[in-house]
Protein backbone atom coordinates (compact mmCIF):
# COMPACT_ATOMS: atom_id res chain seq x y z
CA UNK A 1 0.00 0.00 0.00
CA UNK A 2 1.33 3.40 -0.86
CA UNK A 3 -0.09 6.68 0.45
CA UNK A 4 1.42 8.76 -1.72
CA UNK A 5 -0.37 11.68 -3.45
CA UNK A 6 2.39 11.26 -6.47
CA UNK A 7 3.58 7.77 -6.27
CA UNK A 8 6.62 8.30 -8.71
CA UNK A 9 7.61 11.11 -6.78
CA UNK A 10 7.31 13.79 -9.32
CA UNK A 11 5.62 16.73 -9.42
CA UNK A 12 5.07 16.78 -5.55
CA UNK A 13 6.37 19.51 -3.28
CA UNK A 14 10.18 18.33 -2.05
CA UNK A 15 10.49 18.72 2.02
CA UNK A 16 13.99 18.08 2.33
CA UNK A 17 16.30 17.21 -0.52
CA UNK A 18 20.41 16.32 0.26
CA UNK A 19 22.85 16.39 -2.59
CA UNK A 20 26.59 15.01 -1.41
CA UNK A 21 26.05 15.92 1.96
CA UNK A 22 28.92 14.42 4.30
CA UNK A 23 29.80 15.59 8.17
CA UNK A 24 32.49 14.11 10.54
CA UNK A 25 33.09 14.31 14.27
CA UNK A 26 36.62 15.56 13.78
CA UNK A 27 38.77 13.39 11.71
CA UNK A 28 35.78 10.46 11.84
CA UNK A 29 33.55 10.55 8.99
CA UNK A 30 30.23 9.96 10.24
CA UNK A 31 28.40 10.57 6.89
CA UNK A 32 29.74 10.62 3.52
CA UNK A 33 27.96 11.52 0.20
CA UNK A 34 24.18 11.31 1.07
CA UNK A 35 21.34 12.28 -1.83
CA UNK A 36 18.39 11.94 0.31
CA UNK A 37 14.50 13.31 -1.00
CA UNK A 38 11.66 13.18 1.10
CA UNK A 39 8.56 14.49 -0.93
CA UNK A 40 5.06 16.00 0.68
CA UNK A 41 2.54 12.54 0.66
CA UNK A 42 5.38 10.34 1.27
CA UNK A 43 6.56 8.12 3.95
CA UNK A 44 10.38 7.52 3.97
CA UNK A 45 11.81 4.86 6.47
CA UNK A 46 15.53 5.50 7.12
CA UNK A 47 17.28 2.37 9.16
CA UNK A 48 21.00 1.23 9.54
CA UNK A 49 23.02 -0.55 12.23
CA UNK A 50 24.00 1.48 15.47
CA UNK A 51 26.34 4.56 14.99
CA UNK A 52 25.75 4.22 11.14
CA UNK A 53 25.65 8.24 11.24
CA UNK A 54 21.30 8.20 11.14
CA UNK A 55 20.62 11.00 13.74
CA UNK A 56 23.78 12.99 12.81
CA UNK A 57 22.14 12.87 8.89
CA UNK A 58 18.93 14.34 10.62
CA UNK A 59 20.71 16.94 12.17
CA UNK A 60 22.56 17.94 9.33
CA UNK A 61 18.66 17.65 7.29
CA UNK A 62 17.21 20.05 10.09
CA UNK A 63 19.82 22.25 9.26
CA UNK A 64 21.18 22.04 13.34
CA UNK A 65 24.55 20.73 11.71
CA UNK A 66 25.99 22.06 8.90
CA UNK A 67 27.49 19.82 6.41
CA UNK A 68 31.08 19.77 5.56
CA UNK A 69 30.79 19.11 2.08
CA UNK A 70 27.39 18.96 0.07
CA UNK A 71 24.10 20.91 0.25
CA UNK A 72 20.85 20.39 2.11
CA UNK A 73 17.39 22.19 1.16
CA UNK A 74 14.81 22.39 3.84
CA UNK A 75 11.33 23.60 2.79
CA UNK A 76 12.35 24.93 -0.58
CA UNK A 77 15.57 26.87 1.32
CA UNK A 78 18.96 26.04 2.32
CA UNK A 79 18.19 24.20 6.04
CA UNK A 80 20.09 27.10 7.84
CA UNK A 81 17.93 29.44 6.47
CA UNK A 82 14.53 27.85 6.73
CA UNK A 83 12.26 30.76 9.08
CA UNK A 84 8.83 28.70 8.59
CA UNK A 85 10.54 25.74 10.93
CA UNK A 86 7.24 25.23 12.96
CA UNK A 87 5.46 23.07 9.34
CA UNK A 88 8.27 20.58 10.90
CA UNK A 89 7.40 18.07 13.24
CA UNK A 90 10.13 16.48 15.19
CA UNK A 91 10.44 13.87 17.55
CA UNK A 92 13.79 13.57 19.27
CA UNK A 93 15.60 10.10 19.90
CA UNK A 94 16.54 10.73 23.54
CA UNK A 95 14.19 12.83 26.19
CA UNK A 96 15.71 15.89 26.39
CA UNK A 97 13.68 17.21 29.33
CA UNK A 98 15.47 17.16 32.66
CA UNK A 99 13.96 14.37 35.00
CA UNK A 100 12.58 16.24 37.52
CA UNK A 101 11.05 19.17 35.50
CA UNK A 102 7.15 19.68 37.17
CA UNK A 103 5.29 19.72 34.52
CA UNK A 104 1.90 17.63 33.41
CA UNK A 105 1.70 15.85 30.05
CA UNK A 106 -0.66 18.56 28.51
CA UNK A 107 1.57 21.52 29.37
CA UNK A 108 4.54 19.69 27.32
CA UNK A 109 2.10 18.81 24.39
CA UNK A 110 0.98 22.31 24.30
CA UNK A 111 4.37 23.79 23.64
CA UNK A 112 4.07 21.82 20.42
CA UNK A 113 1.28 23.89 18.75
CA UNK A 114 3.57 27.23 20.06
CA UNK A 115 5.61 27.60 16.76
CA UNK A 116 2.17 27.28 14.66
CA UNK A 117 0.31 29.22 16.47
CA UNK A 118 2.73 31.91 16.92
CA UNK A 119 4.08 31.84 20.09
CA UNK A 120 3.02 35.56 21.09
CA UNK A 121 -0.50 35.04 20.27
CA UNK A 122 -2.82 33.72 23.31
CA UNK A 123 -3.86 30.23 22.50
CA UNK A 124 -7.76 29.51 21.20
CA UNK A 125 -10.03 26.69 21.50
CA UNK A 126 -9.20 25.73 18.16
CA UNK A 127 -5.26 25.01 19.18
CA UNK A 128 -6.70 22.99 22.68
CA UNK A 129 -8.15 20.93 20.00
CA UNK A 130 -5.43 19.90 18.55
CA UNK A 131 -3.51 19.33 21.54
CA UNK A 132 -6.55 16.82 22.66
CA UNK A 133 -6.27 15.57 19.15
CA UNK A 134 -2.26 14.83 19.35
CA UNK A 135 -3.33 13.16 23.16
CA UNK A 136 -6.10 10.90 21.58
CA UNK A 137 -3.72 9.65 18.71
CA UNK A 138 -0.86 8.57 20.61
CA UNK A 139 -3.51 7.90 23.33
CA UNK A 140 -2.51 9.39 26.64
CA UNK A 141 -5.85 11.20 26.78
CA UNK A 142 -6.28 9.70 30.33
CA UNK A 143 -3.06 10.97 31.37
CA UNK A 144 -3.05 14.50 30.12
CA UNK A 145 -3.18 15.88 33.79
CA UNK A 146 0.02 13.21 34.93
CA UNK A 147 3.29 15.00 35.95
CA UNK A 148 5.56 13.69 32.83
CA UNK A 149 8.11 12.75 35.78
CA UNK A 150 5.73 9.82 36.65
CA UNK A 151 5.31 7.96 33.13
CA UNK A 152 7.15 5.52 32.12
CA UNK A 153 9.74 5.62 29.38
CA UNK A 154 7.41 4.89 27.15
CA UNK A 155 4.75 7.02 27.76
CA UNK A 156 7.15 9.49 27.44
CA UNK A 157 8.59 8.98 24.26
CA UNK A 158 4.24 9.10 23.01
CA UNK A 159 4.34 13.10 24.51
CA UNK A 160 7.15 14.20 22.33
CA UNK A 161 5.04 11.88 19.54
CA UNK A 162 2.15 14.19 20.43
CA UNK A 163 4.19 17.66 20.78
CA UNK A 164 5.39 17.11 17.22
CA UNK A 165 1.77 15.94 16.09
CA UNK A 166 0.33 18.90 18.10
CA UNK A 167 2.01 21.83 15.44
CA UNK A 168 -0.27 19.61 13.13
CA UNK A 169 3.73 19.76 10.77
CA UNK A 170 3.84 19.32 7.23
CA UNK A 171 7.17 17.37 7.54
CA UNK A 172 7.66 15.22 10.46
CA UNK A 173 11.15 13.58 11.42
CA UNK A 174 10.72 10.87 13.93
CA UNK A 175 14.02 9.63 15.23
CA UNK A 176 13.42 5.84 16.60
CA UNK A 177 10.15 6.47 18.37
CA UNK A 178 8.70 3.63 18.61
CA UNK A 179 10.95 1.54 20.95
CA UNK A 180 9.67 0.58 23.88
CA UNK A 181 5.76 1.18 23.25
CA UNK A 182 3.22 -1.28 23.37
CA UNK A 183 1.49 -2.81 20.48
CA UNK A 184 -1.69 -0.83 21.14
CA UNK A 185 -0.03 2.10 21.26
CA UNK A 186 2.05 1.55 18.06
CA UNK A 187 -1.12 1.05 16.07
CA UNK A 188 -2.49 4.25 17.08
CA UNK A 189 1.09 5.67 15.96
CA UNK A 190 0.81 4.26 12.84
CA UNK A 191 -3.17 5.37 12.35
CA UNK A 192 -2.14 9.08 13.23
CA UNK A 193 0.80 8.83 10.93
CA UNK A 194 -1.66 7.62 8.14
CA UNK A 195 -3.62 10.60 9.01
CA UNK A 196 -1.13 12.66 8.62
CA UNK A 197 0.40 11.84 4.82
CA UNK A 198 -2.84 10.95 3.34
CA UNK A 199 -5.39 14.13 4.82
CA UNK A 200 -3.07 16.65 5.04
CA UNK A 201 -0.17 15.83 2.32
CA UNK A 202 2.41 15.32 5.19
CA UNK A 203 5.88 13.57 4.81
CA UNK A 204 7.16 11.65 7.30
CA UNK A 205 11.00 10.40 8.11
CA UNK A 206 11.17 8.01 10.18
CA UNK A 207 14.44 6.58 12.01
CA UNK A 208 13.60 2.86 13.43
CA UNK A 209 15.21 -0.05 14.36
CA UNK A 210 11.71 -1.80 14.01
CA UNK A 211 9.68 -1.49 11.44
CA UNK A 212 7.44 -3.77 11.28
CA UNK A 213 4.91 -2.01 13.13
CA UNK A 214 4.70 0.49 9.92
CA UNK A 215 6.20 -1.68 7.23
CA UNK A 216 2.76 -1.86 5.55
CA UNK A 217 2.49 2.00 4.54
CA UNK A 218 6.09 2.87 3.99
CA UNK A 219 6.57 4.40 0.42
CA UNK A 220 10.64 3.95 0.38
CA UNK A 221 13.46 2.46 2.83
CA UNK A 222 16.47 4.11 2.68
CA UNK A 223 19.81 1.67 4.09
CA UNK A 224 22.32 3.94 6.12
CA UNK A 225 25.74 2.43 6.85
CA UNK A 226 27.64 6.17 6.64
CA UNK A 227 26.68 6.02 2.72
CA UNK A 228 23.26 5.06 1.84
CA UNK A 229 23.40 1.17 0.82
CA UNK A 230 20.12 0.82 -0.99
CA UNK A 231 16.99 3.74 -1.46
CA UNK A 232 13.84 2.33 -2.93
CA UNK A 233 10.61 0.78 -2.05
CA UNK A 234 10.14 -2.17 0.77
CA UNK A 235 9.57 -4.80 -1.99
CA UNK A 236 12.60 -4.30 -3.51
CA UNK A 237 14.78 -4.32 -0.23
CA UNK A 238 13.29 -8.00 0.95
CA UNK A 239 14.40 -9.02 -2.51
CA UNK A 240 18.26 -7.02 -3.07
CA UNK A 241 19.07 -6.61 0.92
CA UNK A 242 20.86 -10.13 1.35
CA UNK A 243 22.88 -9.56 -1.88
CA UNK A 244 23.65 -5.83 -0.67
CA UNK A 245 25.04 -8.14 2.45
CA UNK A 246 22.88 -6.14 4.77
CA UNK A 247 21.38 -8.89 6.46
CA UNK A 248 24.08 -11.35 6.83
CA UNK A 249 25.89 -8.24 8.67
CA UNK A 250 23.52 -6.63 10.88
CA UNK A 251 20.86 -8.64 11.71
CA UNK A 252 18.46 -6.07 11.25
CA UNK A 253 15.26 -6.61 13.10
CA UNK A 254 13.51 -4.07 10.60
CA UNK A 255 13.93 -6.78 8.03
CA UNK A 256 12.36 -9.45 9.46
CA UNK A 257 9.56 -6.91 9.79
CA UNK A 258 9.51 -6.02 5.40
CA UNK A 259 8.43 -9.64 4.91
CA UNK B 1 2.12 55.14 51.01
CA UNK B 2 3.01 58.59 52.29
CA UNK B 3 0.06 58.43 54.71
CA UNK B 4 -0.28 55.32 57.16
CA UNK B 5 -2.83 52.64 56.24
CA UNK B 6 -4.70 51.40 59.11
CA UNK B 7 -2.84 48.19 59.34
CA UNK B 8 -2.73 45.92 62.30
CA UNK B 9 0.73 45.37 64.39
CA UNK B 10 3.62 44.98 62.89
CA UNK B 11 2.47 46.98 59.98
CA UNK B 12 0.98 49.69 61.83
CA UNK B 13 4.00 52.01 61.20
CA UNK B 14 4.93 53.88 57.73
CA UNK B 15 8.30 52.22 57.12
CA UNK B 16 6.97 48.73 57.75
CA UNK B 17 4.29 49.32 55.23
CA UNK B 18 6.73 50.66 52.91
CA UNK B 19 9.03 47.66 53.63
CA UNK B 20 5.65 45.08 53.41
CA UNK B 21 5.15 46.84 49.80
CA UNK B 22 8.22 46.57 48.62
CA UNK B 23 8.49 43.13 49.91
CA UNK B 24 5.91 41.58 48.60
CA UNK B 25 6.69 43.05 44.82
CA UNK B 26 10.13 41.32 45.32
CA UNK B 27 7.90 37.81 47.26
CA UNK B 28 6.14 37.87 43.72
CA UNK B 29 8.54 38.21 40.66
CA UNK B 30 11.48 36.52 42.52
CA UNK B 31 9.84 33.23 42.47
CA UNK B 32 8.14 33.90 39.02
CA UNK B 33 11.55 34.43 37.37
CA UNK B 34 13.54 31.67 39.56
CA UNK B 35 10.86 28.59 38.26
CA UNK B 36 12.07 28.72 34.76
CA UNK B 37 15.79 29.44 35.82
CA UNK B 38 15.92 26.70 37.91
CA UNK B 39 13.94 24.45 35.15
CA UNK B 40 16.92 26.00 32.99
CA UNK B 41 19.13 24.04 35.29
CA UNK B 42 20.77 27.85 36.20
CA UNK B 43 19.33 28.16 39.67
CA UNK B 44 22.74 29.71 41.28
CA UNK B 45 22.58 32.83 38.05
CA UNK B 46 20.42 34.95 40.50
CA UNK B 47 24.04 34.33 42.90
CA UNK B 48 26.17 35.09 39.78
CA UNK B 49 24.68 38.43 38.54
CA UNK B 50 24.13 39.30 42.08
CA UNK B 51 28.06 39.81 42.59
CA UNK B 52 28.58 41.38 39.42
CA UNK B 53 25.92 43.76 40.67
CA UNK B 54 27.88 44.24 43.83
CA UNK B 55 30.93 45.70 41.30
CA UNK B 56 28.42 47.79 39.94
CA UNK B 57 27.31 48.98 43.46
CA UNK B 58 31.42 49.79 43.58
CA UNK B 59 31.93 51.74 40.51
CA UNK B 60 28.92 53.68 41.19
CA UNK B 61 30.25 54.74 44.62
CA UNK B 62 34.02 55.17 42.84
CA UNK B 63 32.28 57.61 40.18
CA UNK B 64 29.72 59.38 42.21
CA UNK B 65 27.11 57.74 40.23
CA UNK B 66 23.58 56.90 41.71
CA UNK B 67 25.05 52.68 42.58
CA UNK B 68 21.36 51.55 41.15
CA UNK B 69 22.14 52.62 38.01
CA UNK B 70 25.83 51.16 37.54
CA UNK B 71 24.65 48.19 39.41
CA UNK B 72 22.16 48.02 36.84
CA UNK B 73 24.20 48.46 33.52
CA UNK B 74 27.09 45.91 35.04
CA UNK B 75 24.36 43.33 36.27
CA UNK B 76 22.58 43.20 32.48
CA UNK B 77 25.74 42.83 30.89
CA UNK B 78 27.10 40.17 33.33
CA UNK B 79 23.57 38.29 32.68
CA UNK B 80 24.09 38.36 28.97
CA UNK B 81 27.77 37.66 29.15
CA UNK B 82 26.65 34.78 31.09
CA UNK B 83 24.08 33.65 28.43
CA UNK B 84 26.16 33.68 25.88
CA UNK B 85 29.36 31.54 27.62
CA UNK B 86 26.24 29.09 28.18
CA UNK B 87 24.40 29.05 24.65
CA UNK B 88 27.53 28.86 22.48
CA UNK B 89 28.89 26.18 24.60
CA UNK B 90 32.52 27.82 25.40
CA UNK B 91 31.91 27.05 29.28
CA UNK B 92 29.25 24.85 31.01
CA UNK B 93 26.41 27.08 32.80
CA UNK B 94 28.24 26.47 36.28
CA UNK B 95 31.57 27.47 35.25
CA UNK B 96 30.39 30.47 33.28
CA UNK B 97 28.18 31.40 35.90
CA UNK B 98 31.58 30.53 38.83
CA UNK B 99 33.82 33.12 36.15
CA UNK B 100 31.34 36.24 36.31
CA UNK B 101 30.81 35.55 40.21
CA UNK B 102 34.41 35.98 40.86
CA UNK B 103 35.37 38.57 38.88
CA UNK B 104 32.87 40.23 39.94
CA UNK B 105 32.98 40.02 43.64
CA UNK B 106 36.83 41.19 43.20
CA UNK B 107 36.23 43.93 41.28
CA UNK B 108 33.40 44.87 43.72
CA UNK B 109 36.22 44.90 46.35
CA UNK B 110 38.69 46.75 44.67
CA UNK B 111 36.28 49.54 43.67
CA UNK B 112 34.81 49.48 47.12
CA UNK B 113 38.42 49.93 48.26
CA UNK B 114 39.08 52.48 46.40
CA UNK B 115 35.84 54.62 47.35
CA UNK B 116 36.87 54.91 50.88
CA UNK B 117 36.09 51.59 51.99
CA UNK B 118 33.54 49.28 52.71
CA UNK B 119 31.30 51.33 54.13
CA UNK B 120 27.71 51.46 55.55
CA UNK B 121 26.14 52.15 52.34
CA UNK B 122 27.78 48.52 50.76
CA UNK B 123 26.48 46.23 53.60
CA UNK B 124 22.74 47.75 52.78
CA UNK B 125 23.00 46.80 49.22
CA UNK B 126 24.83 43.30 50.39
CA UNK B 127 22.11 42.70 53.10
CA UNK B 128 19.09 44.94 52.19
CA UNK B 129 17.39 47.43 54.29
CA UNK B 130 13.77 47.31 53.90
CA UNK B 131 13.35 49.29 56.54
CA UNK B 132 14.73 52.25 55.40
CA UNK B 133 13.35 52.02 51.68
CA UNK B 134 11.54 55.32 50.90
CA UNK B 135 8.54 56.27 48.99
CA UNK B 136 10.17 56.28 45.68
CA UNK B 137 12.16 53.59 46.19
CA UNK B 138 8.75 51.74 46.53
CA UNK B 139 7.19 53.60 43.44
CA UNK B 140 10.54 52.57 41.31
CA UNK B 141 10.04 48.48 42.39
CA UNK B 142 6.81 48.48 41.88
CA UNK B 143 7.29 49.91 38.30
CA UNK B 144 10.35 47.46 37.50
CA UNK B 145 8.14 44.27 39.52
CA UNK B 146 5.18 45.11 37.20
CA UNK B 147 7.49 45.39 34.17
CA UNK B 148 8.90 41.86 34.88
CA UNK B 149 5.62 40.45 36.53
CA UNK B 150 3.70 41.76 32.94
CA UNK B 151 6.41 40.67 30.56
CA UNK B 152 6.69 36.91 32.36
CA UNK B 153 2.95 36.38 32.29
CA UNK B 154 2.59 37.27 29.41
CA UNK B 155 5.86 34.85 27.61
CA UNK B 156 5.39 32.35 30.22
CA UNK B 157 4.50 29.65 27.37
CA UNK B 158 7.63 29.94 25.27
CA UNK B 159 9.79 30.61 28.37
CA UNK B 160 8.06 27.42 29.57
CA UNK B 161 9.27 25.78 26.35
CA UNK B 162 12.65 26.89 25.77
CA UNK B 163 13.54 26.46 29.56
CA UNK B 164 11.96 22.84 29.37
CA UNK B 165 13.88 21.90 26.09
CA UNK B 166 16.13 23.81 24.64
CA UNK B 167 17.26 21.68 21.82
CA UNK B 168 13.86 21.02 20.55
CA UNK B 169 12.61 24.31 20.86
CA UNK B 170 15.71 24.97 18.26
CA UNK B 171 14.85 22.62 15.62
CA UNK B 172 10.93 24.23 16.15
CA UNK B 173 11.65 27.06 15.13
CA UNK B 174 10.83 29.30 18.51
CA UNK B 175 12.99 32.43 19.35
CA UNK B 176 15.49 30.49 21.75
CA UNK B 177 18.07 33.15 21.69
CA UNK B 178 16.11 35.82 22.50
CA UNK B 179 13.84 34.17 24.67
CA UNK B 180 17.28 33.83 27.34
CA UNK B 181 18.63 36.78 26.43
CA UNK B 182 15.54 38.39 27.82
CA UNK B 183 15.45 35.76 30.93
CA UNK B 184 18.75 36.94 31.64
CA UNK B 185 17.70 40.98 31.53
CA UNK B 186 15.04 39.80 33.27
CA UNK B 187 16.77 38.04 36.33
CA UNK B 188 19.14 41.26 35.98
CA UNK B 189 16.26 43.86 36.02
CA UNK B 190 14.62 41.76 39.43
CA UNK B 191 18.37 41.42 41.00
CA UNK B 192 18.91 45.24 40.88
CA UNK B 193 15.30 46.14 41.83
CA UNK B 194 15.23 43.98 44.68
CA UNK B 195 18.53 44.07 46.41
CA UNK B 196 17.78 47.50 48.49
CA UNK B 197 15.17 45.18 50.23
CA UNK B 198 16.63 42.00 50.23
CA UNK B 199 19.86 42.37 49.64
CA UNK B 200 22.40 40.88 46.97
CA UNK B 201 23.55 38.16 48.91
CA UNK B 202 19.94 37.17 49.47
CA UNK B 203 17.65 38.02 46.57
CA UNK B 204 19.13 34.68 44.46
CA UNK B 205 17.77 33.06 47.57
CA UNK B 206 13.97 34.00 47.17
CA UNK B 207 14.34 33.04 43.27
CA UNK B 208 15.02 29.33 44.11
CA UNK B 209 14.12 28.36 47.78
CA UNK B 210 9.99 28.90 47.22
CA UNK B 211 10.54 27.92 43.38
CA UNK B 212 11.99 23.92 45.67
CA UNK B 213 8.47 24.10 47.87
CA UNK B 214 7.00 24.47 44.61
CA UNK B 215 8.02 21.68 43.10
CA UNK B 216 7.89 19.34 45.82
CA UNK B 217 4.22 20.08 46.20
CA UNK B 218 2.87 20.94 42.44
CA UNK B 219 1.60 18.61 39.68
CA UNK B 220 2.38 20.72 37.38
CA UNK B 221 4.46 23.98 36.09
CA UNK B 222 1.09 26.44 36.36
CA UNK B 223 0.54 24.79 39.72
CA UNK B 224 4.56 25.10 40.56
CA UNK B 225 4.57 28.87 39.68
CA UNK B 226 1.70 29.41 42.30
CA UNK B 227 3.05 27.64 44.71
CA UNK B 228 6.57 29.20 44.69
CA UNK B 229 5.19 32.76 44.78
CA UNK B 230 2.58 31.94 47.76
CA UNK B 231 5.75 30.84 49.35
CA UNK B 232 7.76 33.81 48.44
CA UNK B 233 5.02 36.72 49.53
CA UNK B 234 4.43 34.20 52.83
CA UNK B 235 7.98 34.78 53.50
CA UNK B 236 8.03 38.26 52.81
CA UNK B 237 5.02 38.95 55.61
CA UNK B 238 6.60 36.39 57.85
CA UNK B 239 10.05 37.59 57.76
CA UNK B 240 9.14 41.07 58.08
CA UNK B 241 6.88 40.15 61.21
CA UNK B 242 9.55 38.19 63.25
CA UNK B 243 12.29 41.04 62.37
CA UNK B 244 10.02 43.93 63.97
CA UNK B 245 9.20 41.36 67.55
CA UNK B 246 12.59 40.18 67.48
CA UNK B 247 14.86 42.39 66.01
CA UNK B 248 16.44 40.24 63.64
CA UNK B 249 17.92 41.76 60.24
CA UNK B 250 14.73 41.49 58.06
CA UNK B 251 16.58 40.53 54.68
CA UNK B 252 17.71 37.67 56.40
CA UNK B 253 14.64 36.65 58.28
CA UNK B 254 12.58 36.54 55.13
CA UNK B 255 14.98 34.17 53.46
CA UNK B 256 15.46 31.89 56.50
CA UNK B 257 11.43 31.86 56.71
CA UNK B 258 11.59 30.68 52.69
CA UNK B 259 14.33 27.85 53.84
CA UNK B 260 12.31 26.66 56.81
CA UNK B 261 9.15 26.38 54.77
CA UNK B 262 11.00 24.22 52.53
CA UNK B 263 12.72 22.25 55.12
CA UNK B 264 9.12 21.37 56.42
CA UNK B 265 7.78 20.85 53.17
CA UNK B 266 10.68 18.46 52.27
CA UNK B 267 10.46 16.59 55.64
CA UNK B 268 6.71 16.28 55.67
CA UNK B 269 7.00 14.68 51.77
CA UNK B 270 9.68 12.15 53.21
CA UNK B 271 7.62 10.86 56.32
CA UNK B 272 4.30 10.99 54.53
CA UNK B 273 5.09 9.38 50.93
CA UNK B 274 2.68 9.51 47.60
CA UNK B 275 0.89 11.68 45.59
CA UNK B 276 0.64 15.55 46.12
CA UNK B 277 -0.31 17.10 49.35
CA UNK B 278 -2.07 20.12 47.89
CA UNK B 279 -3.02 20.14 44.35
CA UNK B 280 -5.39 17.20 42.95
CA UNK B 281 -5.26 16.49 39.48
CA UNK B 282 -7.00 19.05 37.11
CA UNK B 283 -8.54 17.99 33.70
Amino acid sequence: MSLSVAPDGAGSELLVEARGVSYAYGSTPVVEDVDLDVRRGEFVALVGPNGSGKSTLLRVLLGALRPARGSVRLLGRPASEVKDRWRIGYVPQRPTLAPDVPATVREIVTTGRLARRGWWRPLRSADVDAVDHALESVGLDELAAHPITQLSGGQQQRVFIARAFAGEPEFLVLDEPIAGIDAESQRRFKDSLVHLIGDHGAGVLLVSHELSAVADVIDRVIVLKRRVLFDGPPARLVDEGVSLGIHREDLPLWLEGLR
Amino acid sequence: MIASLPLPFPFELTFMQRALAAGLVVGVFAPLIGTFLVQKRMSLIGDGIGHVAFAGVGAGLLAGIYPVWTALVFAVAGALGIEWLRARRKASGDLALALFFYSGIALGAVFANASGGIGTSIIGFLFGQPLTVGNSEVIVILLLGSLVVGLVIALRRILFAVVTDEDWSGVAGLPVGGVNALLAVLTAVAIVASMQIVGILLIAALMVLPVATGQLLARSFKGTLRIAVGVGVGSVVVGLTSSRLWGLAPGGAIVLVAALVFLIVALARHTMPGGSMLELPER
